[in-house]
């Protein structure tokens, strides 16, 4: 393959910082970041001063919907093991891991128990081999903290993160929303807060006890933040992320029983949203992800706590989480961090950032488009976004996977 | 601002009274509204039967019961008869409708088959208001999961009224399950709007969180509620919340919420409400329930009453009664 040089761009890199320039292109990978001397017979792509950032690692999406991950920016995603059947085979793990090339790199995350039971131990290490890059314990948590422990020591044997979801399925049994005046108004099962802050702590002195890598895909209270920072001083091995729902919306988004606003971990109040906001702006929170899960109407057009919980968020996570920049909580490499190289770290992949010798995994991007979110016109495989209506500014220009355009 | 506290809300002329196509909860309703409705429901209480005023002859009402009920489905058939409805009832409780799509669709036949008057209740919070944004015709919720029970409301309110005079400023105690009632919801919303002071009493285990948001106060010691009640209303207990899961024992529940005679002694006036069906011996002794300040079958009878006004009241603009086309 042959060199292309972006001239005239405003790069992003979480490592490098944020300059005005250009990025040279070799073989796939990055060779030069900054100032460029265009070789004979490279390609140029004009920038016209657009940010030219790395492309997004969406971590623990639950669908592949490359029509949505395209137009959201995003080059690799974490495959959350909630298929069906589950990811807890090497066989399904390898065909999910291929699927995608060349375009869109997923990078499964193998259920770390059988069928997801939370009872036995999966087959890791072939999963491993079969290309997964992470155990999940998929959209729910393992009860029986025996099992727990186990999965996080051989996830440690095995170097691979533990990707957990942490509520306390004891308190969250059955509940749609979280306990408060808007589920106490409409009258909708829920479960208190603390569900959370229980299980992460749980988790996390687990995984100090033995060593593992956690990843706690959803940190959403204040209450487990706290203990996630202490953790993290303490020098446990754990990474956290957030996604944009619990970053712009409280639960009062449930009014008139939006079926859209369902999600799990379920919209919090507004003290534990701003706390979403100051993790992120303190460093606390590691990844930003869509937790991208389309849904049509047979599962969400349904009473509130019959309809299945989840949105659609990769087309909106690029503008969300730019709104985080404009409004000056992180600045841009930062935010790159967040949504490309921390989230490649938790994986084990060399990517996610426009240093030399790493893919050219390479998003264009206009930071200021305005646009509207409308559910009725995603190009993913469903709309079913809580954010229905509000007008975002940010769009993704073009997209490079490997120095490959994905058109 | 419509409605004054000076002139009776039936003054008020149209259709602007009550400019509201469904009748789903008390939640978005303003106090004249509330008011009109309960004017509305007090010159059928003492109607005559003959000559049968057969306003709402040659429309049809479903009555779509997506969960049990007897006396709420039965209130509303009679309701709608005696204004002339063709009333149809569908039982689709336990049935095969109850999950997915087929709520949608079942919106959608009920539609198609062209009711006038539309009557639901469903075991999920939200799901009329879901049915009612598929449907032409007017739909009255009669109960949704643990959300609402507006005609419930309206109707205890109007048994208060009738009882004491006015609403406003009487001291109202609502004691038992309030974690699980939709009836104690469309109760908290009605009667804060129309100025009483509400209490809500339940052992913790049983009461919504922040409930005080509601601009109610919440006791966990029945006996400290009761306090100068005018009003006690009394929840029932389901059967399966009984046994350790939310309470330890009916005789426990009964101990420290049961209305007995000597807690009636410390409120010698108030009124005794309950929604029923009661949990005789549980919630409220024998002697109570039937005692001479019971307000409880006279609940009932306001039950027809608010009902057909709610019938009424909604299906007039489709009837093209004047002002309200």
């Amino acid at each position: 393959m042959s060199a292309v040089a972006f001239l005239n761009a405003r790069l992003v890199c979480p490592v490098q910082g944020e300059r005005e320039g250009g990025l040279l292109v070799r073989d796939g990978a990055v060779e030069a970041f900054g100032t460029v001397a265009v070789p004979d017979g490279a390609a140029v792509v004009d920038c016209g001063g657009k940010h030219l950032a790395p492309g997004i690692v969406d971590l623990g999406v639950f669908a592949i919907d490359r029509a949505a991950f395209r137009a959201g920016g995003i080059v690799r995603v974490g495959l959350m093991p909630d298929q069906s059947p589950p990811l807890d085979d090497p066989g399904v793990v390898q065909r999910a891991s291929l699927i995608g090339k060349p375009d869109l790199w997923i990078h499964p995350i193998a259920a770390a128990t059988r069928g997801l039971k939370g009872e036995e131990l999966a087959e890791l290490a072939f999963c491993r081999s079969a290309g997964a890059k992470a155990a999940g314990t998929g959209a729910r948590w393992i009860a029986d903290s025996n099992v727990m422990r186990r999965v996080l020591l051989y996830a440690r044997d095995l170097d691979m993160a533990v990707v957990s979801h942490p509520e306390d399925g004891g308190l969250t049994a059955g509940a749609v929303a979280t306990e408060g005046e808007t589920a106490t108004r409409l009258g909708l099962p829920a479960a208190p807060a603390v569900a959370e802050a229980l299980a992460v702590a749980r988790d996390l002195l687990l995984a100090e006890e033995t060593g593992a890598r956690l990843h706690l895909r959803q940190v959403t209270t204040a209450a487990a933040f706290d203990l996630v920072r202490a953790a993290k001083r303490r020098g446990v091995r754990v990474t956290c992320g957030v996604g944009p729902a619990h970053l712009f919306l409280s639960d009062i988004a449930l009014s008139g029983f939006r079926s859209f606003a369902h999600l799990s971990p379920p919209l919090r109040d507004e003290a534990d949203r701003q706390a979403c906001l100051a993790a992120v702006a303190d460093g606390t929170v590691d990844v930003i992800h869509s937790g991208h899960q389309p849904k049509g109407p047979e599962a969400k057009r349904l009473p509130f706590a019959d309809s299945e919980a989840g949105a659609a968020g990769a087309e909106t996570l690029l503008a969300l989480a730019l709104a985080l920049w404009r409004d000056g909580r992180v600045t841009l490499p930062r935010l790159f961090a967040l949504l490309a190289s921390q989230p490649a770290r938790v994986l084990g992949l060399d990517a996610g950032t426009l240093e030399p010798g790493k893919p050219a995994d390479l998003l264009l991007f206009h930071a200021d488009a305005p646009w509207r979110v409308d559910a009725e016109v995603y190009a993913g495989m469903a709309g079913n976004t809580p954010f229905d209506g509000l007008p975002v500014q940010g769009r993704a220009l073009r997209l490079w996977k490997g120095g490959r355009e994905v058109i | 601002m419509i409605g004054s506290d000076h002139r009776p809300a039936s003054m008020i002329q149209g259709g602007a009274v009550f400019p509201h196509r469904h009748l789903l909860g008390i939640e978005g309703l303003q106090p004249h509204e509330i008011r009109f409705l309960l004017d509305e429901a007090e010159r059928w209480v003492d109607a005559p039967a003959s000559p049968p005023d057969r306003r709402l002859a040659g429309l049809t009402q479903i009555n779509a019961f997506f969960e049990n009920s007897t006396r709420t489905l039965l209130s509303f058939e009679i309701a709608g008869k005696r204004l002339g409805a063709d009333v149809v009832n569908m039982h689709a409780a336990q049935s095969s409708v109850k999950k997915g799509e087929t709520l949608i669709d079942t919106a959608q036949t009920l539609n198609a088959m062209r009711a006038d008057v539309l009557v639901i209740r469903h075991g999920s919070s939200g799901a009329v208001q879901l049915i009612a944004d598929k449907v032409d015709c007017p739909v009255l919720n009669a109960g949704d999961g643990r959300h609402e029970h507006p005609t419930q409301a309206l109707l205890d309110a109007l048994t208060i009224r009738r009882r004491l005079g006015s609403i406003a400023h009487k001291r109202v105690v609502i004691c038992g399950d309030l974690l699980h009632s939709r009836v104690a919801r469309s109760n908290i919303l009605a009667l804060t709007a129309l100025a009483a002071e509400v209490r809500v009493c339940a052992p913790s285990t049983l009461m919504p969180a922040q409930v005080e948001r509601m601009y109610v106060q919440p006791f966990t010691d029945f006996d400290a509620a009761l306090e100068g009640a005018d009003v006690v209303m009394m929840l029932r207990l389901q059967t399966e919340r009984m046994d350790g899961a939310y309470v330890p024992s009916p005789r426990e529940y009964r101990l420290r919420y049961g209305l007995t005679p000597e807690r009636l002694a410390r409120v010698p006036d108030a009124l005794i409400m309950h929604p029923g069906p009661m949990n005789r011996g549980v919630e409220i002794d024998s002697s109570v329930a039937d005692g001479p300040r019971s307000a409880i079958t006279e609940q009932v009878a306001m039950g027809v009453a608010v009902r057909m006004a709610c019938l009424d009241v909604l299906t007039r603009r489709a009837r093209g009664v004047e002002g309200w086309a």
